[in-house]
């Protein structure tokens, strides 16, 4: 165990610092992510947004400082799947029909002895959780991007991670499709308890989903604020009329000016 | 007025599967027609100008000997077909296993890439004759050359498909904690499969060359020895015939290959 974290933080950063040879990617960020709770991430492009979730899922090492997931260190959470990662485009292997795709995390690992958190949903279950039902045999060219991006998502869940890291994740998708998305994802989240994670771009998902938005800023990556979004759950579209969200996204609009 | 637009919808699918169906016609009968144009041609030509039959035989006459020695023609195309299956096999199968192993190992790729590059410079005509030395008259030294001609272009793509891998796939799987083999068989390989297929339905044509180049070298049976025969013999229709004979076989290889790729690589 690292001291310092107790079992409520999902996550924990203590003055983390990422060089990519001379380039200071992220300087000093220190942030504790609290257990079961939605975090979105926003700040300019190249500012180490990704970055920071490579971070977290021990692709890349800390330069310095240190990067504790559940209490373990991230090889030790890699290991022991505790979280998931959902990446801008879906990264399904294109041989495998939708359910094959769900399945591809159980079946590596299991011959070494890696962990695997009996899983209580089937992949089955879980795309139709994302709303696949009936889609389980259709190869990935035969999908929508949308359907494509909801079966990673389930293939995410299927070990369920107790952390989801999500890199721009309906950043390729039409708006409509977007929303859609994000309502199933609060859904899921309020289901399944787990902590996420979330990179945007878009100011208006970023306090839609987010109860906390992380605010990153450039040159060198450095955490500016986090901000919490007090609006009420469960989220709806509508809310995003009200003078409240509208506050909040001009808010975030103004620091990020400054970041 | 649902029962009209049934109707009409109907009458559009009909004209539209009419239409599709005129189009796949079209593009048969057009390099068919073309074909049977220019042998007709071909024909007149010759029976106009009085063309010897050893320089050029008219297609009449080739399809006359294509049938009185069909048996002849069947004899030897036994021959050269198995030493192009062979030859197929043994050349593309170790053209994947090296492709894996320059895959997995750095070193091995630049210890043996450049020798694999030097060979492949060499004429397959100057080389034939040198396995025939090594290997004798018999059936060894087609396969060899057979396999020899298949080798490198499977090699290249075999290499090149193995690391085609998008790199975010490659981080899906180390998030999985995927081990090296793990990979291997559930990335690298299957996404190497369209590249491999490229590459063997280039092998599939090759290959009868390369047995063909090896019975020409030294062999008393096959398509090329026939060839060789025919030509000394100025026996031209029997040699056009081998000729269209040596054609069909990797016509044969070729299509095969393709069902086989159809029903693998669905994606
Ligand atoms: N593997 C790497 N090698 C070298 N530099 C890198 C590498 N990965 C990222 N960088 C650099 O680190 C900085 C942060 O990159 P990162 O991808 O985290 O930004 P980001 O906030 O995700 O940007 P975007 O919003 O455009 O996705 C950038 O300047 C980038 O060029
Ligand atoms: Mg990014």
């Amino acid at each position: 165990m690292l001291d310092g974290t107790n079992m409520d933080t999902a996550a924990s950063l203590k003055r983390a610092s990422v060089r990519f040879g001379s380039l200071t990617a992220l300087q000093d960020v220190s942030l504790d992510i609290e257990s079961g709770a939605f975090y979105t991430i926003l700040g300019p492009s190249g500012c180490g947004k990704s970055t920071l979730l490579r971070l977290v899922s021990d692709l890349i090492p800390a330069s310095s400082g240190e990067v504790s997931v559940l209490g373990k260190t991230t090889e030790q959470a890699r290991l022991a799947r505790e979280f998931a990662f959902v990446f801008q485009d879906a990264t399904l292997l294109p041989w495998r029909s939708a359910l094959k795709n769900v399945e591809l995390p159980l079946e590596i690992g299991r011959s070494r002895g890696i962990q695997l958190p009996v899983g209580t949903r089937t992949p089955r279950e879980l795309l139709e959780l994302v709303g696949l039902k009936g889609r389980e045999n259709a190869l990935p060219h035969e999908l929508s991007g949308g359907m494509r991006q909801r079966v990673a998502i389930a293939r995410a869940l299927v070990c369920q991670p107790k952390l989801l890291l999500m890199d721009e994740p309906f950043g390729a998708l039409d708006e409509m499709t977007r929303d859609r998305l994000n309502l199933q994802l609060l859904d899921i989240w309020r289901e399944t308890g787990t902590t996420i994670l979330f990179v945007t771009h878009s100011i208006s998902e970023a306090v839609f989903l987010g109860q906390k938005v992380v605010m990153l800023q450039a040159h060198p990556g450095r955490l500016r604020d986090v901000v919490e979004i007090k609006l009420p759950d469960p989220r709806t579209i509508k809310m995003r009329d009200t003078p409240e969200f509208n506050q909040y996204c001009g808010y975030l609009r103004d620091l990020l000016e400054t970041c | 007025m649902a029962v009209i637009e049934n109707i009409e919808m109907q009458d559009v699918e009909a004209q539209e599967l009419a239409e599709a169906r005129k189009r796949k016609m079209m593009a048969v009968a057009v390099p068919l027609g073309t074909a049977l144009g220019l042998i007709a041609l071909w024909q007149i030509g010759v029976k106009a100008f009085g063309v010897p039959t050893y320089i050029a035989p008219a297609p009449s006459d080739v399809a006359v000997t294509f049938v009185e020695k069909f048996p002849i023609l069947l004899e030897n195309f036994w021959p050269t077909l198995f030493e192009s299956v062979a030859g197929f096999f043994v050349g593309n199968l170790a053209a994947i296993l090296i492709a894996v192993a320059f895959v997995h190992s750095r070193h091995v790729e630049r210890a043996f890439f450049p020798i694999a590059v030097f060979v492949n410079t060499i004429p397959i005509l100057a080389i034939a004759p040198i396995l025939v030395l090594i290997f004798g008259p018999g059936i060894t030294a087609k396969v060899v050359i057979a396999a020899l001609i298949c080798f490198f272009p499977t090699l290249v793509n075999m290499v090149r498909g193995l690391q085609a891998v998008s790199p975010q796939a490659l981080e899906l799987a180390r998030i999985l904690s995927a081990s090296k083999s793990e990979v291997f068989w559930k990335m690298r390989l299957p996404s190497s499969l369209p590249f491999l297929f490229s590459a063997l339905k280039i092998a599939a044509t090759t290959s009868v060359i390369g047995a063909i180049v090896g019975e020409w070298v030294g062999a008393d049976l096959g398509l090329g020895a026939l060839i060789i025969d025919a030509t000394f013999n100025f026996n031209s229709p029997l040699l056009y015939a081998t000729v269209f004979m040596s054609s069909g076989l990797s016509v044969i290889m070729f299509a095969t290959v393709a069902t086989v790729e159809r029903a693998v690589i669905r994606w």
